[in-house]
């Protein structure tokens, strides 16, 4: 019978990805609900003395396949390696991070095998009673109705999705089908604290390759991260208004930015004082945005912008007025010095991230 | 009857749509401001087929019909006015002087370019001292038998497109005591084929208007501007007809321009009232806000319909010049009434140049004046009316 | 060479809602598009075309209504389209949907397949692979940049993942997944658009592909994911509004976005 949670780890240049770390605390605890393991899939070469490391992270067991073939990412070796490990072990779950990795190997093993695959899953159930607290936490979904479909018994892996653009939500199962399988987006599940020490189970595992299952060639590997300069692509948008008091001023929303990994952007007055270019104009005459994290400094909120922000996932606003419009529609709304606050978060963020690695 | 556009009409509209809020609207603005049309999106209009709609593929034209020019019209015309301007004369006014009467040779030669894609032409008819009463033209042309040439003399104002053309067709007199049966027709290089101007052809700068102010508009006066016979287009003699009759049919990419502009007026009203709020509540909550907008639609449906109605017969062959007439006549008005009203809903944001409504509004005048003014629409819809 | 790009016709989903009561969507007036990554490809197989020859066909499965976007990829320049259309077909998942598409496309042949990265509507980015491995041929995802050498027989992609590029070289026939930014879609020709509706527009049902289809691996039924429920997010509460200390503000933001898993 399939059992066990596997989690797909992620790793380049022998570096395990933060995802795969979050996904072995998410997979402990769904393992919990179902009195199964967590195993760990390392694929790589020479990559083994990183088992450890997911072992720390939450596997109770990581099965490491080794191979020259695998040093750098390319599909079909990746798939061939996984197909036959699936085979072989018959998991009941398979996670991979949805990075473009996770999103090339999945799907492509997925049909290998022909079972489901849910991609880019944001939340992850196997107990009907937590699935429903989460429901009723954060939806008008009918639980009743659900019930009544799957019976409080359920343990399949209840995987939930944001589709048609992130307007609507939807769960899903894949019942019929082993294993189940889903990708699941960077940075939503929570890092678990890691385990120094932890024992676990490290096995090899060994499958053949032919020279034609390289059946693309890497002709170069160019480091480098690309840098979206549509705000309307941007996940982070730090954004000035006429509170920020001068052009020069974005040299700091700037650094704010940096930090995020996001961009700046600004209000309709700063465009038409020259202090910033026109495409980067949030409102009804520039631009309509929606990014995760839509950070509004020394902005008034006049009507004209809030319609191009108001559907960010999260909004935090900085003005010294505490009757700002636009608090209205901010999740957090700081009455303040924007001068003042802004070097102490660049400050903040940077100790936070130097914290991080 | 069928109000329905058909599937090719539907996905064309889509097209010119698209083209025009992604290749036009983002520099609308500043075409206006500084006054200059953008050569790089006149030449990707002409890659699309935006300036040969209506002509045959027999000469590279894209094989559609008037309805489907009239289409293109009001798409471009809701985002700027200009641009319609600029179709316009060179499609219904120039093109259609040399697909109406000129000789296969002749479209080979001028036609051709002007619809695949690489000229671009204009039309000189209005002269200084000769607007409504087109008749009293003064330009004139001397047939020289030696060299089997004409030799044009005169000036001509109000000439679009002409800053940038490759050519006109210019409407001269060649015989004095015939009056309006005394004008004809002749294809004018602008240009020499290096790209340096015509001897003898002067073009001013831009001529400042109120309105439509991308639009290249210029006097353009000939001295001694020789042409071969062979650029006279139909018969000598015929060149008034020829020109009414391109006014005709101009009437009807106008009367498009007209719903366009009021139509992208309203749709920019429509979108700030559910935003701005007054009183506590978005002004479009207000009943009168509400009442005024379904007048302002409802008048643009009108003069749609009656648009539409033009071109259709136009494509079926029948009498369309007083229903072009007509419909010209109350689009040019709803444009302005539309417009004017737009800008009021909008108030003081409605007044500034950041918002569209203002430009619209400046460019809406102008349908009332050319290609015929109301006054002269009135003439011919009478006339059509066998009332004496 | 025969190039055939894969598409799927979308909601514009900038406009779609859910229904707060019904928790269905609400499509009425929401404009169908081509999905924007798919239009990159169309405009990628195009450039090919112009470069080495042959023929850009054009695959979508969808409703009856999906033939306009056939139209579309047709007046922007491609040779032939087919559209899958079939009730047998309705509620796939991405793993019936391109077991129905790849038997389709073994009947109509390709050197090149083309699909887009992900469509919008479902953001999975998983019909792309499953065509290539239910064809049995290599797959380069995320694809930025393309060409291809004058024999026609191998592309070279500049294949994109968050850190890094590869610079891949693969022989054809091959599947890549195009991202919006491999190609700025042309327009439809005016022109171009009167003869789309000139040609014919294969349609292929469920018998057409039936020799080749397990019923029982296609449609709602033999899709492996089923979806339990659909909702809509909770509308957002009103949020709060701190006039503290400086560190104070500061450490509520970095609290709100740690929450927010910004950071």
């Amino acid at each position: 019978m399939s059992k066990d949670l596997y989690v797909v780890a992620e790793q380049r240049d022998g570096e395990i990805a933060k995802v795969t770390l979050e996904l072995l605390g998410e997979a402990t605890k769904l393992a919990a609900d179902l009195g199964e393991k967590v195993v760990g899939v390392l694929m790589g070469d020479g990559i083994k003395g990183k088992a450890q490391e997911m072992i720390e992270a939450g596997a109770d067991k990581v099965i490491v396949i080794e191979d020259p073939m695998l040093a750098e990412y390319v599909t079909e070796p990746y798939t061939k390696a996984l197909t036959a490990l699936i085979k072989e072990y018959d998991p009941n779950i398979v996670l991979f991070g949805a990075s473009s990795i996770g999103r090339d190997l999945a799907p492509r093993v997925a049909a290998r095998i022909h079972t489901g695959l849910t991609a880019d899953c944001t939340h992850l159930d196997i107990d009907m009673e937590k699935y429903f607290e989460f429901l009723h936490a954060t939806s008008t979904a009918d639980t009743d109705a659900i019930a009544k479909k799957l019976g409080m018994d359920d343990k399949t892996l209840k995987m939930t999705r944001p589709a048609f653009g992130g307007n609507v939500m939807a769960t899903i199962r894949c019942a019929d089908y082993r294993p189940q399988m889903a990708t699941v987006r960077p940075g939503v599940m929570k890092l678990a604290e890691a385990q120094p020490g932890k024992q676990g189970e490290v096995e090899d595992f060994k499958v053949e390759f032919t020279p034609e299952d390289m059946n693309v060639t890497i002709k170069e590997v160019i480091k480098e991260t690309k840098k979206a300069v549509d705000i309307t692509d941007a996940k982070v948008l730090v954004s000035g208004g006429r509170g920020i008091g001068s052009a020069d001023y974005y040299k700091e929303l700037q650094k704010v930015a940096d930090l995020l990994g996001g961009e700046i952007s600004s209000s309709r007055a700063n465009v038409d004082a020259g202090w910033i270019a026109k495409d980067r104009q949030v409102g009804q005459t520039g631009k309509t945005v929606r990014p995760d994290l839509y950070l509004a400094c020394g902005i008034s909120g006049a009507i004209q912008h809030i319609a191009g922000m108001e559907n960010s996932e999260c909004v935090i606003s900085i003005n010294k007025n505490d009757t700002a419009a636009i608090f209205d529609v901010s999740d957090l709304g700081i009455v303040g010095d924007v001068k003042v606050i802004i070097p102490k978060l660049i400050d903040a963020l940077t100790k936070y991230k130097a914290a991080q690695n | 009857m069928d109000f329905k556009l058909s599937k090719t009409h539907l996905l064309q509209q889509e097209m010119y749509r698209k083209f025009a809020e992604t290749e036009i609207k983002p520099i609308a603005e500043e075409m206006d401001e500084t006054e200059v049309y953008d050569q790089e999106l006149l030449a990707k209009m002409h890659k699309y087929g935006l300036m040969g709609i209506p002509y045959s593929r027999e000469f590279g034209g894209v094989g559609g019909d008037y309805l489907s020019y009239a289409l293109c019209m009001e798409e471009v015309s809701k985002i700027d006015g200009s641009t319609g301007i600029t179709i316009s004369v060179h499609t219904s006014l120039c093109c259609s002087c040399i697909d109406g009467f000129g000789t296969k040779e002749q479209k080979e030669k001028f036609l051709r370019p002007l619809i695949d894609g690489s000229k671009t032409g204009c039309y000189g008819l209005t002269e200084p001292n000769a607007g409504s009463d087109a008749a009293g033209q003064q330009t004139q042309a001397v047939y020289d038998e030696a060299t089997d040439e004409y030799i044009i003399n005169g000036g001509k104002i109000f000439t679009t497109n002409s800053g940038f053309a490759d050519l006109c067709v210019v409407f001269a007199l060649t015989d004095k005591s015939l009056g309006t049966k005394g004008i004809s027709a002749f294809v004018v290089p602008l240009k020499n084929e290096d790209g340096s101007r015509a001897e003898g052809v002067t073009v001013s700068d831009n001529i400042r208007r109120m309105g439509i102010r991308a639009a290249s508009n210029c006097e353009v006066s000939y001295e001694n501007v020789r042409v071969p016979a062979a650029n006279r287009l139909g018969k000598e003699g015929q060149g008034f007809k020829i020109a009414m009759k391109a006014l005709d049919g101009g009437r009807i990419g106008i009367a498009a321009q007209s719903v366009g502009l009021a139509q992208g007026a309203l749709n920019e009203a429509l979108a700030y009232v559910k935003e701005r709020k007054q009183f506590g509540r978005p002004i479009a909550a207000f009943q009168t806000t509400q009442f005024k907008l379904a007048d302002m639609q409802t008048k643009i449906d009108a003069a749609r319909l009656m648009t539409w109605r033009a071109a259709k017969t136009k494509d079926e062959g029948g009498n369309y010049g007083p229903e072009a007439a007509m419909a010209k006549l109350f689009a040019s008005d709803v444009a302005n009434q539309v417009c004017r009203e737009a800008v009021q809903l909008m108030g003081g944001y409605g007044y500034c140049r950041e918002y569209p409504v203002e430009r619209a509004l400046r460019d809406a005048k102008i349908t009332e004046i050319y290609e015929g003014t109301s006054e002269v629409m009135k003439m011919v819809v009478a006339g059509s009316m066998k009332i004496k | 060479m025969k190039i055939v790009v894969c598409i799927k016709q979308v909601p514009d989903t900038n406009e779609v809602k859910l229904d707060p009561k019904t928790n269905r969507l609400i499509r009425d007036g929401v404009p169908s598009i081509i999905n924007h990554d798919d239009k990159s490809g169309i405009e990628a197989a195009l450039q090919l075309k112009e470069k080495v020859g042959g023929t850009v066909t054009v695959v979508c499965m969808g409703p009856p209504q999906a033939d306009v976007a056939l139209r579309e990829a047709l007046a922007m320049g491609c040779d032939e389209a087919y559209l899958l259309s079939a009730r047998e077909f309705g509620g796939s998942d991405t793993c019936a949907t391109a077991i129905i598409i790849s038997t389709a496309l073994k009947k109509i042949g390709y050197d090149i397949v083309i699909t887009g990265r992900q469509a919008i509507d479902g953001d999975t980015a998983q019909v792309g692979p499953q065509i290539a491995e239910n064809l049995g041929i290599p797959q380069i995802s995320y694809t930025e940049e393309l060409d291809i050498n004058d024999a026609a027989d191998t592309v070279t992609v500049k294949r994109q993942y968050e850190d890094r590029y590869h610079m891949i070289e693969a022989k054809t026939p091959c599947l890549l997944t195009a991202l919006q930014e491999l190609a700025e879609p042309r327009y439809m020709h005016a022109g171009g658009i009167i003869d789309a509706y000139a040609k014919d527009i294969t349609v292929w049902g469920f018998d057409d592909l039936k020799d080749g289809l397990n019923p029982d691996h296609i449609g709602l039924n033999g899709s492996p994911t089923k979806v339990v429920t659909s909702f809509g997010k909770m509308a957002k509460g009103a949020g709060e509004k701190l006039d503290v200390t400086p560190d104070e503000a500061v450490a509520a933001i970095i609290a709100k976005m740690e929450e927010k898993h910004i950071i």
